[in-house]
């Protein structure tokens, strides 16, 4: 069997100190594989977001390891960190932290601009991308006066800018209604199953989860194997 | 990020927030705009005094005397010596000069670092004329190499034959000539008396004119034959004795470093003699000039440091309102250094706005000033131009401002820079 692209090993996070000190998550341990759609399930505040801050390296955990294609995390340099974060890793926050004052086009490039790739080409990837998410139109529009399903697949396309092998997706429809969250659902799984992105999402939505390959489910810093609501 | 994307990028963001870079960059323009005025000031002055001394004398000479040790308070009268001439010189009363004879000359010839010794000829001629009409009295600048700053004609040729003079332009309506330009080879007529009592008239061509000039004696300037002419005719008749000595000689060197100059000083100090440059003579009028603008420029420099502290502040809260997007480059792999890089190149580029709006409207308003000055109350100061700006200080005041603006903004961009992804992204 080949090298899970990302495993985790008794993660821990502790946020806090002194009577504030908050554990958020209690050793976690995991591995998903290359290709694999992933969605990671539980209640508000039982570390998801945590969990995906980990797996995507914006965070240094507290205790415990996290491999990404079998190296060690901790061992990455500062450089070879922010390569991975800027090309293998595509990210979707909870909320969309668009630049509101400038363009949807200069909005999605900036990971490509980050990396020093050139104008042209930059722009070129860039309308690819809009295309792709049927965005092409809206280019030059500001970024502040999108609705919000415009901005989630501005921000997808952000995160797709850069080609990334893994694509996090935080709570990616917990701010649009049904219709628009359905469209946005079947972008991220095309996204999958045609095009290789491995897919991580996070969710509280059960139907969501339901279409993934794979679930994870989470409970006060610690993955269990059931499904609570649905056994209880 | 690229060297020049995060230099466009910078500039984008400065103008994000365009009062608060506004104000910023307004306190940065008082303090470029006040440095630029002292520094123009300080060139501008210090440039006429260097015509002026220039009009004196040259500079690159040693006004040479024999050391009397008579000078000296309370070391009584000298012993008469048959040997050494004495001529009565100005000064206190009693108080005489030893004179420079021939060897003297030789002895100063042959010291190290001398190039050529003239002695220095007081000619007193009578009076000047042109054309038959009134005659006035006139003196003649003793020191042989001046360059008079001209208001017409051309400076005196030392190497012809023909007898030449520089009159100050004081002269030339008194004498009946139509002006200054019209006076330029105009033939004036110089009386001179010999040692009997005889006038003698030489006639000498106007080469140029002098503007009225600060440090300036009000005499003319003569050239070498005009000299040898007067100094032929004013000692005819007169004792050998007498022709060849000198109160002073004019020694001069070639331009040289200040310890160099030292070391020839001391050389002619150890064998009797007083050497003066041109600077020991106008040296102090120099300093207390530069002290001033030294005030000034401190001045400058403590407007620019309050305004350093408005860039800490504009970039602090740019920082702050900035930390999500800081945050959120972070997250997409941008490095630490590039984020230190982008918000130190805003500071600087801010310093540079402010300096160079500040240099430009210094600049501008300097010479307009200085124009109106120079036509109005400082007319009769010719060739003053209070504020000149050369470009290599007012290069350097921008550079300064900008180094200044940069510093200022390494604590801000440095809490940008040590920012974690997350928290960032959390900040509310
Ligand atoms: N920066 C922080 N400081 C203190 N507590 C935090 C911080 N971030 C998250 N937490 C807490 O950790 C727990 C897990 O947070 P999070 O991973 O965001 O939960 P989820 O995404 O599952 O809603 C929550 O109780 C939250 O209050
Ligand atoms: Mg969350």
């Amino acid at each position: 069997m080949s090298v899970p692209i990302l495993s985790t090993r008794d993660l821990t996070k502790t946020y806090g100190r002194g009577p504030d000190r908050f554990d958020a998550l209690k050793g976690v341990s995991l591995d998903i594989d290359r290709g694999d759609s992933v969605a990671i399930v539980g209640k508000s505040g039982s570390g998801k977001s945590t969990l995906m801050h980990l797996l995507a390296l914006l965070d240094t955990p507290g205790g415990g390891e996290v491999h990404v294609d079998g190296t060690n995390a901790k061992t990455l340099s500062g450089r070879k960190l922010n390569t991975l974060r800027n090309q293998m890793f595509g990210f979707v926050f909870q909320q969309f932290f668009l630049n509101h004052a400038t363009s949807v086009l200069d909005n999605v490039v900036l990971p490509l601009k980050i990396a020093g790739t050139g104008a042209r080409e930059r722009r070129a990837r860039g309308m690819a991308v809009l295309e792709q998410l049927e965005l092409a139109d809206k280019a030059r529009n500001k970024a502040g006066n999108l609705s919000g399903g415009q901005k989630q697949r501005v921000v997808i396309a952000r995160a797709l800018a850069n080609n990334p092998q893994v694509l996090f997706a935080d709570e990616p429809t917990g701010n649009l209604d049904t219709a628009t969250g359905a469209i946005v659902e079947d972008i991220l799984f095309d996204l999958n199953q045609n095009h290789g992105i491995t897919l991580i999402t996070v969710t509280h939505d059960h139907d969501l989860a339901a279409r993934f390959n794979r679930r994870l489910y989470i409970r006060d810093g610690q993955l269990i194997t059931t499904d609570e609501e649905h056994a209880a | 990020m690229k060297p020049l994307e995060t230099v466009t990028t910078a500039i984008a963001n400065s103008f994000r927030s365009k009062l608060r870079t506004t104000l910023t960059i307004l306190a940065i323009f008082v303090g470029a705009f006040t440095l630029t005025i002292t520094n123009g000031l300080g060139t501008g002055i210090s440039n006429y005094i260097d015509s002026q001394v220039a009009a004196v004398g040259p500079s690159n000479a040693f006004t040479v005397t024999k050391t009397d040790a008579s000078t000296s308070p309370g070391s009584g009268p000298q012993k008469y010596d048959p040997n050494t001439r004495v001529l009565a010189a100005g000064g206190r009363p009693g108080s005489t000069q030893v004179a420079l004879n021939q060897s003297d000359l030789d002895t100063l010839a042959a010291i190290p670092g001398i190039t050529g010794v003239n002695p220095v000829s007081r000619l007193s001629p009578a009076y000047v004329q042109w054309n038959s009409q009134e005659k006035y009295q006139l003196s003649i600048s003793p020191l042989a190499g001046a360059q008079p700053q001209l208001a017409a004609g051309a400076p005196l040729d030392d190497a012809g034959s023909e007898p030449q003079i520089v009159l100050p332009s004081s002269y030339i309506t008194p004498l009946g000539l139509p002006g200054n330009d019209q006076a330029i080879g105009q033939d004036v007529t110089i009386g001179i008396q010999d040692a009997a009592g005889t006038m003698h008239t030489i006639t000498a061509r106007i080469s140029g004119v002098e503007d009225n000039a600060l440090l300036g004696s009000g005499g003319a300037f003569a050239n070498k034959a005009l000299t040898a002419a007067l100094t032929d005719a004013q000692s005819t008749g007169a004792p050998a004795a007498t022709k060849n000595t000198w109160t002073a000689a004019t020694a001069t060197f070639t331009p040289s470093t200040k310890a160099q100059i030292n070391d020839i000083k001391s050389r002619l100090t150890a064998a009797g003699y007083t050497a003066q440059t041109l600077e020991d003579r106008i040296g102090t009028v120099k300093t207390v000039i530069n002290g001033i603008i030294g005030v000034l420029d401190a001045f400058a420099i403590i407007a620019l440091v309050a305004a350093g502290f408005g860039i800490v502040n504009t970039l602090l809260m740019s920082v702050q309102e900035r930390t999500r997007e800081i945050g959120l480059m972070k997250a997409m792999g941008m490095g630490s250094g590039s984020v230190f890089a982008l918000f130190s190149t805003e500071a600087a580029f801010i310093g540079l706005l402010g300096s160079l709006i500040g240099s430009a409207a210094a600049i501008g308003l300097g010479t307009a000033i200085s124009g109106v000055l120079a036509r109005g109350p400082l007319s009769d100061l010719a060739g003053l131009q209070i504020l000149s700006f050369a470009p290599g200080s007012v290069a350097g005041v921008i550079l300064l401002v900008m180094i200044i603006a940069f510093l200022a903004g390494t604590l801000p961009a440095w809490r940008a820079a040590r920012q974690n992804p997350i928290d960032s992204l959390r900040y509310e």
